[in-house]
């Protein structure tokens, strides 16, 4: 079997499942964002009286923080409301940040986990081990009133990647060069599993990006053999003792990918699909109006760094707004400390609360008609950032600071 | 449940991701009759105001792609769409329709024999959908049996009622 159906085994009380079998499986964290109001009231209409375990489930607000209108203050009030009611001990409110990201740095997710949320970009926490998946407000609400979900098990395929790239590759660069090979549905209803001497060799934060970004080949979750690192990461947050889950040596992947990403180029995603993908060198000249680095995909330590680097002692172009957004409080303050704020501020850069941002256009920095954004998060669907008549590249976070300073779309290894 | 549907159709590209078919901007919105009226308003914002109750909405592949909200299968359904046919469909938005009484089937190449303003008789529960101008009958995958009986209760709401009070 696969790790993942060992997860999926495990938590279903079998000792096997197979391809194609519907489980009922007990879910290990939940956690409802502020777009998901809609859960609470599906709650109270399948007579739903207390949420099944105080410790297992959390409403982050990130999407509205802190709130923009009264509707979504409102939202946020009914939610808190909620959370008090039925007592539970984790609340992630308006200070913390992006949902993904602030479950991991809380220690809710470890390895050989099922963790649900309302939220597609859950296969972030395949990074960790686990087992990541999103769900709508009533499939939650279910999750809420029982504590379980009903799971098809997935064909699993392997995307190998192999290689150390040229330094100034990101993470992102690389996820982007697999889009737009696999395509926007190359993974429909699937479960990827990345692996090789690439992977074997990230972080937690760099394998967040890659995992995050599964759901945009339409993965039903994405899974990443956990390495020291993220053994080490687990081992100091994680909530409750954790078991890792191995694929056994005779397991068959469904289909199988292979990447080798040693000479990779700067990537970039172009409008209006995330598949659109081509080397940056190869993009005409396109002028931007704004920039932004922040988001579950964009707004960790490691890209603030990136962009940080890039722009320090220098000013961005005067025609540019450049908008960060770290993905945490946590994050916030590492990059407080080691100075990259400062650089940004100094930088003419604007600086904004931890949380979603514009990345889905419900909040601050939104974009005008006829506005083009390059961006660290990952989806440039018409109108995602605000009017269905702007212009979304997708990008590395260095690829946006470099952009930032010179007013057009510009490869940081020309800089 | 009626299972036998009969409607005239409007057909949409491939990839028709989730912020098209209810953009973020109008996520606040809870009250359900107004959410279908932004209903597909990323495609094109008069879709909503001409759609007829009980008409058919058919789609390329990977209709509902994006997020995870579940304002698309509700502004669908309160639009007045009976059912959506298409070549195939994002995997939380097929769950979301599902447990909302959205019926749904995967018909490949349905997007591409198919125009606006044609009228099909569709059968949920064989999986046939039949072209009333040329008598052609297409086969769609059936839904699989757990999904099935979540629809036939009305979603999955009612049927957890039931769950709780046994
Ligand atoms: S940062 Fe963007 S992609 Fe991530 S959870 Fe927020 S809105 Fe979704």
């Amino acid at each position: 079997m696969h790790a993942i159906e060992k997860i999926l085994a495990k938590n279903s009380g079998k000792k096997s499942v197979r391809t194609g079998e519907i489980v009922m499986a007990k879910v290990d964290f939940a956690q409802v964002n502020d777009l998901y109001l809609q859960t609470i009231y599906s709650f109270r209409e399948m007579n739903g009286k207390k949420v099944w375990d105080k410790d297992r489930a959390a409403f982050v607000f990130d999407h509205y923080a802190p709130a923009p209108t009264i509707k979504s203050a409102q939202i946020h009030k009914e939610m808190r409301e909620f959370a008090g009611e039925n007592e539970l001990t984790y609340h992630f409110d308006v200070n913390a940040g992006v949902c993904h990201q602030v479950l991991t740095e809380a220690g809710l997710i470890y390895p050989g986990a099922i963790i649900v949320a309302t939220d597609s970009h859950t296969t972030t926490h395949g990074a960790l081990g686990a087992m990541g998946t999103g769900v709508g407000a009533t499939d939650m609400a279910t999750i809420l009133i029982s504590g379980e979900l009903w799971f098809r098990v997935p064909e699993i395929i392997e995307i190998r990647i192999e290689g150390t790239p040229h330094p100034g590759i990101m993470p992102k660069d690389v996820i982007l060069y697999i889009m737009g090979q696999m395509r926007a549905d190359g993974a429909v209803y699937k479960a990827i599993d990345f692996t090789g001497s690439y992977i074997d060799n990230l972080g937690v934060s760099e394998r967040m990006v890659l995992c995050n970004m599964a759901v945009e080949m339409g993965a039903k979750t994405a899974y990443m053999q956990p390495n020291e690192k993220v053994l080490k990461y687990a081992e100091q947050r994680a909530v409750r003792p954790f078991e890792v889950q191995y694929t056994d040596e005779d397991f068959q992947y469904s289909e199988s990918y292979h990447f080798d990403v040693t000479n990779l180029s700067v990537q970039v995603a172009v409008p209006h699909s995330v598949d659109n993908v081509f080397p940056l060198n190869d993009t005409e000249k396109v002028k931007i109006d704004q920039g932004f680095i922040g988001t579950c995909t964009g707004g960790r330590l490691d890209d603030l760094k990136a962009g940080a680097d890039i722009i320090r002692g220098k000013k961005i172009n005067k025609d540019v707004r450049l908008l960060i957004i770290p993905a945490s409080a946590e994050v916030m303050q590492e990059a407080i400390v080691k100075g990259y704020i400062q650089d940004f501020i100094n930088a003419g850069a604007t600086i904004s609360t931890p949380g979603c941002g514009p990345c889905l256009s419900a909040h601050e920095g939104v974009l005008a008609p006829g506005e083009v954004c390059v961006t660290a998060s990952n989806r440039n669907f018409p109108g995602r950032m605000g009017s269905n008549k702007s212009k979304i590249y997708l990008a590395s976070p260095a690829t946006v600071a470099a952009s930032a300073l010179t007013g057009y779309l510009t490869n940081p290894c020309d800089l | 449940m009626e299972t036998i549907i009969k409607g005239k159709v409007i057909v949409l590209d491939n990839n028709i991701d989730t912020d098209q078919i209810y953009p973020g901007r109008f996520l606040e919105i809870v009250n359900p009759q107004e959410i279908g009226t932004h209903c597909l308003s990323g495609v094109d914002e008069n879709i909503a105001k001409n759609f007829k109750k009980g008409d058919i909405v058919v789609a390329g592949t990977n209709f509902g792609c994006g997020s995870s909200r579940e304002h698309a299968p509700i502004a669908l359904l309160n639009m007045g769409a009976s059912l959506v046919l298409a070549d195939s469909f994002a995997r939380i938005f097929f769950r979301n329709s599902i447990n909302l009484g959205l019926p749904l089937l995967v018909c490949k190449g349905i997007s591409r024999v198919l125009s606006d303003g044609d009228e099909i008789e569709v059968d949920i529960v064989e999986g046939t959908v039949k072209i009333l101008k040329t008598g052609e009958i297409l086969q769609a995958d059936k839904i699989g049996e757990y999904a099935m009986s979540i629809l036939e209760a009305g979603g999955i709401k009612p049927l957890f009622r039931e769950r709780m009070k046994g």
